[in-house]
């Protein structure tokens, strides 16, 4: 199946697809900071700066230059890593960007790590049984953190865990994370709220991948022949409902460019996020241009990585 | 005979049931919240015990009581009050930008799959490339860049939810679409402006209205998420988000003030949720 040309020609097409949806995205990011608020000089001046100080700033920034021209020399400084430099604090973007992210990437990571297996097991099992209490309970869980905020998921846990049993820290991050039990402590909160809500997503898509595969003629055919419920959804549904739950599990996923902004905020997390939103009460547009960038870039990884499994792992959507 | 049988017809007022709709009771109670909280929104502000911004308690962060029913906030502000008038905000935010991106996705949507071709295809890609940015993260960008007020949140709300609605509505209007009737419609020489009001928009009207109910959804958990970073409604108004960000430091007091404004957030999203996914399948499913 690796092999036919019609694989790849989709692949690539949907690869395609990605690049131009991040170039439209990466000039709305663009046009939103730069475009939008006015003057970007006289902002950084404020209001009692002369006429003749604003256009030189505005010279030495180059944004008298025409905004199209503008935004092909930021695009190409991103693609070669440049960022640019920080309006407050004069810093290069990429020097204050590399530490955070590492900090958000070990989050995201340490949340994945949590989430996929958990949701996997709750998510198939919540098929095998569907109907049961079991399942109805599952569903009334994720459901409920679903349609709440994150910020109320994190509010809960804070509850929960710091006020009523007295086991962790409730709002602080921890500076010195010298001893494993410290380290455990400070990531303590942020993973358990960001599990939560990625993880009522995942059991949610994964059952539901699962139960469609049930729903097909031969799984039904296995349950006439006499298997049993287990061996019917593990050994015979399972296999054909990978591809669907990789996919569920990829997209799942994304929800945490989401959740990882509320809750890097209320733990005092130092992440990407957390920059961002503090760039936002400075007005530092560069700063904020290039965290976004980053957050749309893994959004649509994440995005694109599950079309494409859907593409490899299912023989009737390559034709 | 006949004639009272007709006389009682025209008296019968329509109400769902009369319309043969059945609502089970997660539904009701669904309808009865969501209800509750609309006629909050308009008389919040003449039913509040205490005037909104006024200082009522020395005690900050107060538990609840007789006097002060869910407690009062970090200033000594009764959060019942500030509750009541928080839903007109969140309410009244979330149902602006709600009908402007439904009303843009629909229409855009259903002239996309009456026309066709290529201004269907530039269309397409656009509004999904737009959907490819994370929709808090939208939010925030915008806020950063203009600044906030009640009409860029309302308008950049509509903005962030329009590509999802356009989808919807143009998968359902394309299906229609290939139906003889508006194949017949067609041959007549029927102007696009006439099949899209009177063939295509009655018969997805009730999916649609579906997909209002859970992007309004969206839009609040939005709203409250950039709320809660202070880039949404300003001080001294709050909306439920803002309401939870001003007391979060009560938090580790257990504070009722924290606890308040998110079980209203809650109540409201999931009672929405639980009237849509309850709706008769007659309304929901019309197309299919």
């Amino acid at each position: 199946m690796l092999r036919s040309p019609t694989t790849w020609l989709l692949v690539g097409q949907r690869l395609t697809i990605a690049f131009i949806t991040l170039l439209i995205v990466s000039f709305a990011v663009f046009f939103a900071t730069e475009l939008l608020p006015g003057d970007v000089a006289q902002i950084l001046l404020g209001q009692a700066a002369t006429p003749e100080a604003v256009a030189g700033l505005r010279e030495a920034m180059g944004l008298d230059r025409p905004a199209f021209l503008r935004f092909l020399s930021w695009l190409g400084g991103l693609a070669t890593g440049d960022m640019g430099r920080s309006y407050v604090n004069d810093i290069e973007i990429a020097e204050l960007v590399s530490g955070r992210l590492v900090n958000s990437l070990r989050l995201a990571g340490i949340v994945t790590a949590i989430c996929v297996p958990v949701s996997l097991t709750l998510g198939i099992a919540a098929a095998m049984w569907r109907g049961s209490w079991f399942d109805r309970g599952v569903s009334i869980m994720t459901i409920s953190f679903i349609s709440v905020p994150e910020f109320m998921v994190a509010t809960l846990a804070v509850l929960i865990f710091a006020v009523w049993l007295d086991w962790l820290p409730a709002l602080s991050y921890g500076v010195n994370v010298d001893s494993l039990g410290a380290m455990l402590r400070a990531y303590a909160m942020p993973v358990i709220t960001l599990s939560f809500v990625v993880c009522a997503q995942m059991i949610r898509m994964t059952r539901a991948a699962v139960i469609e595969t049930i729903n097909t003629p031969y799984v039904e055919m296995a349950l006439l022949k006499g298997a049993s419920r287990s061996r019917m959804v593990l050994v015979h549904a399972l296999p054909n409902a990978l591809g669907p739950i990789a996919n569920a599990v990829a997209l799942s996923l994304s929800y945490l460019v989401g959740g990882v902004i509320i809750v890097e905020t209320i733990f005092n997390y130092p992440g990407v996020a957390k920059l961002m939103v503090d760039a936002v009460s400075t007005r530092d547009l560069p700063l904020i241009q290039s965290c976004a960038m980053i957050f749309c870039v893994s959004y649509l990884t994440l995005i694109t990585l599950a079309d494409m499994i859907a593409i490899l792992s299912n023989p009737r959507l390559r034709q | 005979m006949t004639m009272t049988k007709q006389r009682t017809r025209s008296l019968r007022l329509p109400t769902p049931a009369n319309l043969g709709y059945r609502f089970n009771w997660a539904g009701r109670i669904g309808l009865t919240v969501i209800l509750f909280w609309a006629v909050i929104a308009v008389i919040g502000r003449w039913v509040a015990p205490y005037p909104v911004g006024e200082i009522v308690d020395f005690d900050y962060f107060g538990p609840v009581s007789g006097d002060y029913w869910m407690g009062t906030d970090y200033l000594g502000r009764d959060i019942f009050s500030r509750i009541l008038m928080g839903a007109r905000y969140t309410v009244g935010i979330a149902l602006g930008a709600v009908t402007l991106a439904c009303a843009g996705g629909i229409v855009l949507g259903m002239i996309a799959a009456v026309i066709g071709g290529l201004f269907d295809t530039c269309l397409s890609r656009f509004l999904d490339a737009l959907n490819g940015i994370p929709s808090l993260l939208f939010g925030i960008v915008v806020v950063a860049a203009v600044g906030t007020s009640i009409t860029v949140l309302i308008l950049t709300l509509a903005v962030i939810y329009l590509p999802g609605s356009y989808r919807f509505a143009r998968a359902l209007a394309v299906n229609v679409n290939t139906m003889d009737f508006v194949t017949v419609a067609r041959a007549r020489g029927e102007k696009t402006s006439y099949l899209i009001t009177r063939e295509i928009f009655p018969n997805i009207v009730g999916p649609v209205f579906a997909d209002l109910g859970l992007r309004f959804v969206f839009i609040v958990l939005v709203l409250s998420g950039l709320s809660f970073l202070g880039l949404g409604v300003q001080p001294p108004n709050a909306d439920w988000g803002a309401l939870v960000r001003e007391n979060i430091e009560g938090l580790s007091l257990g504070a009722p003030a924290v606890v308040f404004p998110c079980l209203a957030i809650a109540s409201l999203t999931i009672s929405v949720n639980l009237f849509i996914d309850n709706l008769p399948t007659k309304i929901r499913d019309r197309s299919d």
